[in-house]
């Protein structure tokens, strides 16, 4: 522990990965070498990772180039109603009623305001890092198909060659219902 | 006709429809939006789905060339303008027969917009005006189709065909401009004429190549728009235009009654003529519309100098080329018929809206001496008229061309009346096969013109009578 601690003085960019390589060395991975000597060794003018054979790329920042945004340039917080809840539970089928959960949403709103601090006025909005990308267009001949029984070979259920499923989409039952459930299920 | 078009200066303001259409044409092509499997009406179930079809994880969509030309094909045929850069998205909804649980389209930038649909109904006291009308296209997006799903009540389960899931469709977004039935099934009739005729869709309503949608709400003249219902499950242009003046009628009189018409689906039910409400809609959607992030921007060129360097032909899709290859369109047909051959609108307009009518009458012009103008009658009245009382089409009439046009030789050059004619024409349909000279020898409907002829039938008919040729006689003589 205390070497490592001091290696996060020395050099500033350890990163977790080299958690691994530090075992090894404590393992005797470097036979005859004294860890001290090791660090001497790689305490030079260019910041490296500290149990990492190859140097860091150039183009990933020494130091960190960012800080977060203060409190006061961020938009007020979002209102998080039952209502939004409700509806955020039923589109994505997931429950996170809990406080936990609740707080969680919070954080990552919270955290995705930071964006209304950057200016985009003129600016075209990107949707796609492929937007430089030429859509590539396939000729109208067929290539693919005929296949169903290795479909519904993954298929649990089948009827004749059709996949089966229920009548109709379950509907997910009402708000109040649903909190008697997880209530139940907090047990 | 439609209330609206009826003068209403000093009446009190009624109640009229709005009606605005959706409509799905599926896409005439080999194979899929974004796959390359078959497109096919019937086949054993799921066997024409590919791995992206069905969703499976690592499939990516690869759009068809065809289905992009086949867009800006019917974007121009209706006047719209093409985006030369457009975006595909994805609209997100929980069904069986979508298994992605998205569906691509476009929402945001779609291929082609702000188009104009011309078409005509028959109309006036004998319904043979031509009245010409127009509706806004606002938008022609390219999506994906989903399966079919058979609902089998008994088990209590859904069968699943993916066979039509990633079909191609251009879903075409007219503005709410029209206020009944009829209008609305006129303007889905003329562009059933026109994409059958680009060829970009077959138009078939009854195997679900067409599929219309229709939002209707009522108000009064002047006044914001009505809550608008949806109705869906309209498989014929007849039944469309029942099912929109039930809709009309029906939210007309819920308001009378003093109720409200609520923004809800609903289906139209042929047996009972009526819509009912859908179950399994709940509310308002939100389909968490996002831009697709594995497809980048769709472009379309407007002519070659405008291709970047080094692009492949295959790889290019130009409006240009696209615009010069369009087929004659229907209003144009309609045109040189009346140029070419002298008839009148209305006739032309009846003779392209029926399948098949057009090459018949050409046809009988071909085999017959007679004007253009004395055929038509012929063709749009008699043969249309027995043709709709069997609901038989075109192809199927038994009197051809040749014979018909047989008849009506006989009938020019005198050796029968025009009220025979008709007579002869319905035996020869009855009976198929006989021809007209056939019929006329056996019935001896044949008009005699022989003077000697003629007159010894007056001289049998005179000495077979002597009582009343001295009745007449006398009375000639007092």
């Amino acid at each position: 522990m205390s070497v490592f601690s001091f290696a996060v003085t020395r050099t500033f960019s350890v990163s977790v990965q080299n958690i691994r390589p530090l075992c090894k060395l404590l393992n005797g991975g470097h036979s005859g070498t004294n860890v001290q000597d090791f660090l001497g060794r790689r305490n030079s003018s260019v910041q490296t990772r500290l149990f990492s054979s190859r140097p860091l790329n150039p183009k990933v920042p020494e130091f960190p180039t960012w800080e977060p945004v203060p409190e006061d340039q961020l938009p007020p917080p979002a209102q998080i109603t039952a209502d939004l809840v409700d509806k955020l539970e039923r589109l994505a089928l997931v429950d996170f009623r809990t406080k936990q959960g609740l707080e969680c949403l919070e954080k990552a709103i919270r955290f995705a305001d930071q964006l209304h601090v950057v200016d985009t006025s003129g600016v075209e909005p990107m949707d796609s890092v492929l937007e430089d990308r030429a859509l590539f267009l396939r000729d109208d001949a067929v290539t693919e198909g005929d296949c169903a029984e290795e479909l519904l070979q993954l298929a649990k259920n089948t009827v004749e060659e059709y996949f089966v499923a229920p009548p109709g989409n379950i509907p997910l039952p009402k708000r109040e219902e649903r909190a008697a459930m997880l209530k139940h299920s907090e047990l | 006709m439609c209330p609206s078009s009826v003068l209403q200066s000093n009446a009190p303001q009624h109640l009229i429809g709005v009606v605005g259409l959706e409509i799905h044409a599926q896409i005439n092509s080999n194979t899929k939006l974004f796959s390359g499997s078959s497109v096919r009406f019937s086949a054993p179930p799921n066997s024409l789905v590919s791995f992206f079809d069905a969703s499976l994880p690592g499939t990516l969509p690869v759009l068809n060339k065809r289905c992009v030309e086949a867009a800006v094909m019917t974007g121009l045929a209706l006047n719209c303008s093409i985006n030369r850069k457009s975006l595909f998205d994805r609209k997100h909804y929980f069904y069986a027969d979508l298994p992605a649980g998205y569906q691509i389209t476009q929402l945001r930038r779609p291929i082609a917009v702000d188009g104009v649909l011309n078409y005509s109904l028959l109309g006036g006291k004998k319904r043979n005006q031509v009245i010409r009308k127009t509706v806004c296209i606002k938008q022609i997006q390219l999506e994906q189709d989903s399966g079919k799903s058979l609902h089998d009540d008994v088990r209590s389960q859904t069968l699943i065909d993916l066979n039509r899931a990633g079909v191609g469709l251009m879903e075409l977004v007219m503005e709410p401009e029209m206020s009944c039935g009829e209008e609305a099934a006129a303007a889905v009739r003329e562009l059933q004429l026109i994409l059958q005729a680009l060829g970009t869709c077959q138009g078939n309503m009854s195997e679900g190549q067409l599929r219309v949608d229709a939002n209707v709400s009522v108000h009064r003249p002047g006044e914001p728009l009505g809550t608008r219902t949806e109705v869906k499950n309209i498989n014929s242009a007849r039944y469309l235009a029942r099912a929109i003046d039930y809709e009309i009628q029906r939210q007309i009189d819920v308001l009378q009654r003093g109720g409200t018409v609520q923004n809800e689906t609903r289906t139209y039910d042929s047996k009972s003529g009526e819509t009912i409400p859908m179950r399994d809609k709940e509310g308002l959607q939100d389909y968490r519309f996002m831009p697709e992030p594995n497809l980048p921007p769709l472009i379309v060129y407007e002519d070659n100098a405008s291709l970047p360097t080094g692009i492949e032909a295959c790889q290019a899709v130009v409006v240009q080329k696209i615009r010069e290859g369009l087929p004659e369109l229907p209003s144009v047909k309609r045109d040189r018929l009346v140029q070419t051959y002298g008839i009148l609108p209305e006739h032309s307009f009846t003779l392209v809206n029926e399948d098949g009518l057009v090459e018949y009458f050409e046809a009988v012009l071909r085999a017959t001496k007679k004007e253009p103008r004395k055929v038509i009658g012929w063709v749009t009245n008699e043969l249309l008229g027995h043709l709709k009382l069997h609901d038989v089409s075109v192809s199927q009439s038994p009197i051809s061309p040749p014979a018909l046009a047989e008849l009506l030789e006989l009938q020019e050059t005198g050796h029968i009346s025009s009220s025979v004619a008709k007579q002869v024409f319905q035996e020869m349909w009855r009976s198929s096969g006989k021809t007209a000279p056939q019929i006329i020898q056996e019935q001896d409907l044949g008009l005699v013109s022989d003077a000697a002829q003629l007159h010894s039938i007056c001289q049998k008919v005179v000495d077979s009578h002597p009582d009343e040729v001295r009745a007449q006689i006398l009375h000639s003589y007092s």
